[in-house]
């Protein structure tokens, strides 16, 4: 028997199935669009052929990527970003009763002494944004970042916090915002993960994988941590005494395997699965050039302060504008190290040493590569921190009544400084944004109608600002 | 009261309305109002969208309020919100809130609409729709089967196909039905020898082969593990406390109750009951009390900061979820913060349901296997032979115990509660108790100092000479073993126990520190005792710290502490200690008394289970002299208070403190230690005294509003006559034969299982938001038949039956081979007119690779075990907290994947990649995804790896003596058919590929890892 005539038809077979991939692929992908913007039902359908194939969202999206650099621990906005000369003036002092009516706290006695700004604050740029001495860097920069004083959110411990800013609410299992922004725009780049995160710091995020997990969305919508040292992905290298040409005929030999059965029964699931070997092949090759930072040029890696081969948060940041730059979709750095319960001096120096250059250095970099126009950077935590002292005099405690989140490019008004909080930056006094407005305002940037991105679960229109969020059109250019 | 200036816009228009009143015609609603809710209200409070619960389209909802109560006062505009609210009395509450005010004209028209008594015709309000009459809560009625049916899947399938112009597909061959049959009964996939067997005796007599092998594969514990594991996602299961710790927890005694109760077919409304109420029924097993753990699979955050409190409403909130979803196939959350125009449950229901929950205590219990409870039972049978032995031998031991207990009940002192002040900081949370007691609760540091303050003259201690402090540590069912600790074990330790006198707040005097001379107890560790291991430092050579007696807990030393761990089966007693001042201390004014209570003993990491921090203990003052600890613990102590002198543990602490009888007590010793160390699983405790449940406002339990009392939606059955408040009563309500959803739910589950997807394609929500069912008289019958089987032979309830109904079904043994004009027309294969095909779940990918490689260990039950896992994972910062991932050595690696630890942060990296849910919420239908991640897993992940290799050995030592028979063989083991000529080519091809590389991995290795990772091995076909 000739083999090599028997392979041949059953390829014409499989080729002559095509339409599985064509008429069929596009089939059900318009299936999926339909529910992607609100009409139909199709939560039984299987997901199309390529769920992650670039999609159009509702309306031109200003930014079409994102890097969230997630400051996980919460930083404390009164020694960064939110001047209160006055709390300076209350230092050592109780606050007035009626600020802590029905206030509650994680730690501290909420009835406990007020403590003065560490740090000084100056203004910069010609937008005059105040900007604490500690962000030098970032100061730099003033004119192209758009600051929210104004935050506020409604948990005060970390888990639940970061839940809610990554999802859009304090129950663990739904989709974060990177899921939303891959279900609703697809990628890029079909051999790297649409959406891919990395840690720094001390430590893990508090809320875990959920932090960038997929909730009742496909699989495929989550985040893949990427490591900037080792395996950037997990078993990504072939096992030991496999190399790339043992490999490639395995896959070779698997292909042609599973071709065989897709003649015979005829499953598109199959072509699918041929599909996936295929794209892990090539993910073999691409992901661990562009994690390999020894390519980049030198003044390229002094503006980030990044060290190829030492795991930190300038060379994620990087690596990060690297991602991108390939057609990764979503990027979001964990750095938690930010809980400032007591050493919040020592503390907020070292972890501003880590942190400030690398964040300016993105959005310059970004920038002066023509990115930042299309890409949304947001940096931010969980929640702010009081103004009333834990500890001796060097500590402060959770606090959700008012924070301060910065973002830089696509679609946002730059050099704007939104909102405003009371003398002892406790609660907000103007332009409030709730977690849920900053998801609306993040999705519109991206296209998106964020009443209508959604899915149906459990009999309802799931989205990422549950039944709220407003736009917060002031920041909006 | 002062008058509120009014807002000078207002002032004219009031006059102008008032000056009109007398003269104008009444506000006409439909002309004058209406238009004004439409233009600026029914945006946020309309038929779409209903904010703070509040709508202005429908009279009724308008009339009853939102969650802000009553808007609308017909008569009494001042007193009517909808006025305030739109005239922005409160500036930061006007409405519309973003958009320009109300006119002032706007506004005289609402009021004096209000005064004139809020006319509002019906005919000018929406409809709403009835909820109650939607199909799935009507209760299912069993569709008429024509007589002659073989079977009556078959025939509902068949009506539904036969208008599209289709027909079933011709059954599938053997070696595919019994592969099919396999992985959806035990998840595991058939040797070569039982497909071989199984063809042969097909080829025979198909309907008895058929027959034969379903009833053998139900017969396999294995099915217990395959079908146990579906409802273990609907229950949450995992082996962590999830949020940010995400500690280890010990609940896997209720995953081991699941997989039993499934391969003894316990019928599924008694599966409900015993997991709902199992501790409520008369004269509970251990297992009934075990399976209450279904409800404690809640996530509990344990970070620093956390109002318990707070955290038991989310995890209530939780439970009700995974009722709504695993029971009830109803979403249930979505009122939970308030109404909404499409549920047919409204707020007050689902506080209601919350009511039979809310009343529950919430401990680890101490549980034996079988063979622990057989030596527990043999330690007191010889415990109590000890007993007849020593009464035997001291004829007087009545008169002694009796002058005994006399002697000690004499010496107790008068105790007096200390009144603690109730306002803590930090991370421990002590909550008071009732009893004067204090519970410590959330967090609980390894290393502690708990300041408990005391002021005069909440203690009525003036003039008083105060002679000692008593400690009594006390048991609670909210602590693991039910205390007195918190430690894993319910055990703790005391580093130091220290008094001082502190000024009062504004006081400068300073604090005093009171002497202490001498401790007692009723228990304490022998000297020197070494520290348990979990609260060991890591560094073990720089250990020296040691718990011993109470001495231990006033020598100033922070090395040694009293510890109060007696071993198995007695070291979960409440224990006492009295501490004697040096001299009499009355208590100055302006000084308050302070209690340190020094918990230095655990371990170095506070996110794991390493604290030895005391649980519930009350602290009492007396001015008596001398005073000791009651030699006695408190449940001897009780019954030689009630006179009950010849108890066991009267008679035994007896003998332990007579220095002559010191050989009997050591006998008794002895047979302690034989006494067995048991587990923890976390259950329910029902509380003595029910707690108030209050409809939450938004859900938060901050806001309480109307206090509820247990009840039962409307749409569903009603709650039988005599039904008291207790979960056993929501339990058998729930199982009713009238409970519309219950039987169809769980049917639809099952079919889902078998087809992929269910009749009702959103499990989750068989309520009006969720899908009609495909096949409703299919379902109907599945419902019907599975209560009240039709079978004489068959249970009421049997899982097992409705196995044998589906793959009896000529529908389920269809070929899945499709064709291109059936997948266009019906692409989801909901109409079936071929078999089911697709890849099976993550578990079972990975139990695949392990029984065809030979690697299985068919070890059931247990503790879970962690298969090797990149490290870093469980490390900073890919994990909050450092987690203790040991990779299991030996055949341990190779257990079934239900065994796997599920920490909900760190998933297991093969299992999270397949889809398999993290439990988190409770999950009634898995995504079923097809990435690149999962090539890499199956081609690079070492035991992927492994059970490559050793399916290679495999195929060389089992396969035959050439290399075709040897690649036949490996094919056969992974898809349970003979390969193609062209497949064995291909096979073939690779073997014989030419290695350059050294060290290169075995041909075999290479081939069995490229049939590891076909699709038809990880498909069910």
């Amino acid at each position: 028997m000739n083999f090599a005539n028997e392979l041949q038809t059953e390829y014409r077979r499989y080729l002559t199935r095509r339409w599985f991939f064509q008429d069929c692929g596009i089939g059900l992908a318009s299936i999926a669009a339909m529910n992607l913007l609100g009409g139909g039902n199709a939560s039984a359908a299987p997901a199309p052929l390529n769920p992650l194939a670039n999609k159009k969202p509702h309306h031109p999206a200003k930014a079409k990527r994102v890097i969230y650099l997630f400051m996980g621990g919460a930083p404390s906005h009164l020694e960064l970003f939110d001047n209160k000369p006055e709390l300076s003036k209350w230092d050592g002092k109780l606050p007035p009763p009626e600020l802590l009516k029905g206030y509650r706290s994680a730690f501290i006695n909420p009835n406990s002494k007020l403590l003065g700004p560490k740090f000084k604050f100056a203004r910069h740029g010609q937008s005059g944004a105040e900007i604490s001495e500690l962000l030098p860097h970032t100061a730099r920069i003033a004119d192209d970042l758009t600051i929210v004083k104004s935050m506020h959110t409604d948990a005060f411990n970390h888990a639940p916090a970061q839940i809610l800013m990554s999802t859009g609410t304090q129950v663990f299992g739904r989709p974060s915002f990177g899921a939303w922004t891959l279900y609703g725009l697809g990628t890029e780049n079909q051999n790297l993960p649409g959406y891919v995160v990395m840690q720094s710091g001390q430590k893990g995020p508090s809320g875990g994988l959920s932090n960038f997990g997929c909730g009742f969305l496909p699989t495929v919508y989550q985040g893949v941590p990427f490591r900037s040292s080792g395996d950037p992905v997990l078993f990504l290298s072939n096992p030991q005494g496999v190399d790339d040409a043992t490999q490639r005929a395995s896959l070779d030999a698997l292909k042609r395997l599973n071709e065989e059965r897709l003649g015979v029964v005829g499953d598109p699931e199959i072509a699918s699965r041929i599909n996936s070997f295929e794209l892990a092949y090539r993910m073999q090759h691409t992901a661990p050039e562009i994690m390999d930072l020894s390519t980049e040029p030198q003044h390229v890696l002094d503006l980030y302060g990044a060290k190829p081969g030492e795991p930190s948060f300038a060379n994620n940041c990087l690596l990060a504008r690297r991602l991108i730059e390939k057609g990764v979709r979503f990027v979001q750095l964990f750095h938690e190290a930010w809980d400032h319960h007591g050493g919040l001096t020592n503390g907020l120096k070292t972890q501003c040493g880590l942190t400030d250059q690398a964040c300016a250095a993105l959005v310059t970099d970004l920038k002066q590569r023509g990115l930042l126009e299309d890409t949304l950077v947001i940096w931010g935590g969980e929640f702010g921190r009081t103004p009333m002292v834990q500890g001796g005099s060097d500590g402060r405690d959770h606090h959700p009544n008012a924070f301060t989140m910065w973002m830089s490019g696509g679609g946002l008004k730059p050099g704007v400084t939104l909102g405003q909080s009371d003398q002892f930056g406790f609660n907000v006094t103007s332009d409030a944004v709730h977690v849920h407005d900053l998801h609306a305002t993040l999705l519109h940037l991206l296209g998106f109608d964020h009443t209508r991105l959604t899915m149906k679960f459990q009999g309802l229109d799931m989205r990422l600002t549950n039944v709220h969020g407003e736009l917060v059109p002031k920041i909006l250019a | 009261m002062t008058l509120r200036p009014l807002p000078h816009v207002w002032l004219p228009a009031l006059l102008a309305s008032l000056s009109s009143l007398a003269a104008a015609a009444p506000v006409d609603f439909v002309q004058d109002i209406q238009p004004l809710f439409e233009k600026h209200c029914w945006k946020c409070h309309g038929g779409s969208k209903q904010e703070a619960a509040f709508r202005l389209d429908h009279r009724p909802s308008a009339m009853k309020g939102g969650d802000f109560g009553p808007a609308i006062i017909p008569g009494d505009p001042d007193h009517s919100r909808l006025i305030h609210a739109v005239r922005g009395d409160n500036p930061k509450k006007q409405m519309p809130r973003k958009a320009p005010p109300l006119s002032s004209a706007d506004v005289a028209l609402l009021t004096r609409w209000i005064a004139e008594g809020a006319v509002w015709p019906e005919s000018a309000s929406v409809a709403l729709e009835d909820k109650s009459d939607h199909w799935a809560f009507r209760p299912p009625v069993r569709p008429t089967v024509p007589d002659g049916v073989r079977s009556p899947i078959d025939f509902f399938i068949d009506e539904k196909l036969a208008p599209q112009h289709l027909n079933r597909s011709p059954e599938a061959p053997p070696e595919t039905l019994i592969r099919r049959a396999s992985l959806d009964l035990i998840g595991l996939p058939p040797s070569p020898a039982e497909v071989h067997a199984f063809t042969t005796a097909y080829a025979r007599a198909p309907e008895t082969a058929w027959g034969e092998l379903i009833d053998r594969l139900l017969a396999s514990p294995h099915y217990g593990e395959r079908w146990g594991r579906h409802w273990l996602d609907a229950a949450r299961y995992a082996d962590s406390t999830g949020y940010e710790k995400d500690m280890m927890r010990f609940i896997w005694y209720y995953r081991d109750w699941v997989v039993r109760a499934f391969n003894r077919d316990l019928p599924y409304d008694r599966f409900i009951i015993d997991q709902l109420a199992g501790d409520q029924l008369p004269h509970p097993t251990q297992d009934q009390i075990v399976a209450t753990g279904f409800l404690r699979n809640s996530m509990l955050n344990e970070e620093g900061g956390v109002h318990p409190e707070q955290f038991r409403m989310e995890a209530m909130f939780d439970r009700m979820d995974a009722l709504g979803k695993s029971v009830l196939g109803l979403t249930l959350n979505c009122v939970q913060c308030h109404d909404h125009k499409y549920d047919p449950i409204s707020q007050r229901e689902y506080y209601q349901i919350f009511a039979f929950l809310n009343n529950d205590n919430e401990p680890g219990r101490v549980v034996y296997s079988r063979a622990e409870e057989k030596s527990a039972e043999a330690v007191r049978t010889k415990l109590d032979q000890i007993d007849r032995e020593f009464k035997k031998s001291h004829p007087d031991w009545r008169q002694r115990v009796e002058k005994w207990a006399g002697e000690t009940t004499k010496a107790l002192p008068t105790w007096t509660p200390i009144d603690f002040v109730d306002e803590f900081a930090g991370g421990e949370k002590v909550l008071p108790q009732p009893d004067g007691s204090l519970l410590a609760q959330g967090y609980a540091p390894t290393r502690s100092d708990t300041n408990l303050i005391a002021k005069s003259p909440a203690n009525i201690w003036e003039g008083k000479a105060i002679t000692a402090l008593r400690l009594e540590l006390m048991n609670d069912a909210n602590l693991p073993a039910y205390g007195p600790g918190r430690s894993l074990r319910g055990t703790c330790a005391l580093t130091e126990f220290s008094v001082s006198l502190i000024p009062s707040e504004g006081g400068t005097a300073k604090p005093i520190s009171v002497d202490l001379t001498r401790a007692t107890a009723d228990y304490g560790e022998p000297e020197n005792t070494p520290l348990v291991s979990f609260a060991r430092r890591e560094d073990e050579s720089k250990e020296d710290r040691v718990t011993g007696p109470i001495q231990y807990a006033i020598d100033k030393d922070p090395k040694t502490a009293w510890g109060i761990d007696q071993g198995p089966g007695r070291r979960n007693q409440p224990r006492n200690a009295v501490f004697e001042l040096k001299a009499p201390l009355v208590v100055p004014p302006g000084m308050d008394l302070q209690v340190t209570l020094s918990a230095k003993h655990g371990g170095d990491n506070s996110d794991d289970l390493e604290t030895m921090n005391l649980g519930r203990y009350r602290i009492s003052w007396t001015t008596a002299a001398q005073a000791q600890a009651d030699p006695l613990p408190a449940a001897a102590r009780q019954k030689v208070t009630e006179g009950k002198l010849t108890e066991p543990d009267v008679l035994r602490s007896f003998v332990s403190s007579q220095r002559d009888l010191a050989e009997t007590a050591a006998r008794y010793e002895a047979a302690w230690k034989e006494f067995p160390e048991g587990a923890t699983t976390l259950v329910l405790d029902a509380r003595s005294q029910p707690r108030v449940t209050h409809v939450l406002k938004r859900g938060d339990y901050l806001s309480p509003g109307d206090i509820v009392e247990p009840a039962v939606p409307a749409v569903l059955n009603p709650l039988p006559a005599r039904a008291d408040s207790s979960r056993l009563s929501l339990a058998r309500w729930l199982v009713d034969d009238r409970a519309p959803t219950t039987a169809r739910a769980y049917v639809n589950r099952v079919w889902q299982a078998y087809f992929g997807v269910g009749l009702v394609d959103t499990p989750e929500d068989l309520g009006t938001q969720g899908s009609p069912p495909t096949h409703p008289h299919l379902l109907d019958w599945l419902a019907c038949e599975f209560m009240h089987p039709s079978d004489p032979s068959a249970k009421p309830w049997s899982v097992k039956h409705l196995h044998r109904l589906i793959t009896q079904s000529a529908t389920y043994r269809q070929s899945s081979v499709t064709r291109p004009e059936l997948l266009e027309r019906d692409p989801y294969n909901r109409l079936l007119a071929r078999g089911p095909r697709f890849r099976v779940e993550g578990e079972i990918v990975r139990d695949i690779q392990f029984a065809v490689s030979g690697l299985l260990n068919p070890k059931m039950g247990g503790p879970p075990v962690m298969p090797p896992a990149p490290a870093f994972l469980f490390e900073r910062p890919a994990s909050y907290a450092n987690f203790p991932w040991v990779d299991a050595e030996g055949r341990d690696r190779y257990r079934r994947s239900i065994y796997t630890f599920r920490r909900r942060s760190t998933p297991f990296p093969f299992l999270a990649t397949f889809d398999v849910p993290t439990g988190e919420s409770s999950c009634v239908a898995r995504a079923r995804s097809n990435t690149p991640m999962q090539a890499l897993m199956t081609l690079n992940e070492p035991l992927s790896m492994q059970a490559a290799e050793a399916l290679g050995r495999r195929m060389r030592k089992e396969g035959g003596g050439t290399a075709d028979e040897r690649l036949r063989y490996g094919f056969e083991l992974c898809t349970a058919r003979p390969p193609t000529e062209s497949e064995l080519s291909t096979l073939r091809q690779l073997l014989r590929r030419p290695q350059e590389a050294e060290g290169a991995v075995s041909p075999w290795t290479l081939v069995a890892r490229v049939l590891l990772n076909l699709d038809e091995t990880v498909t069910k076909d």
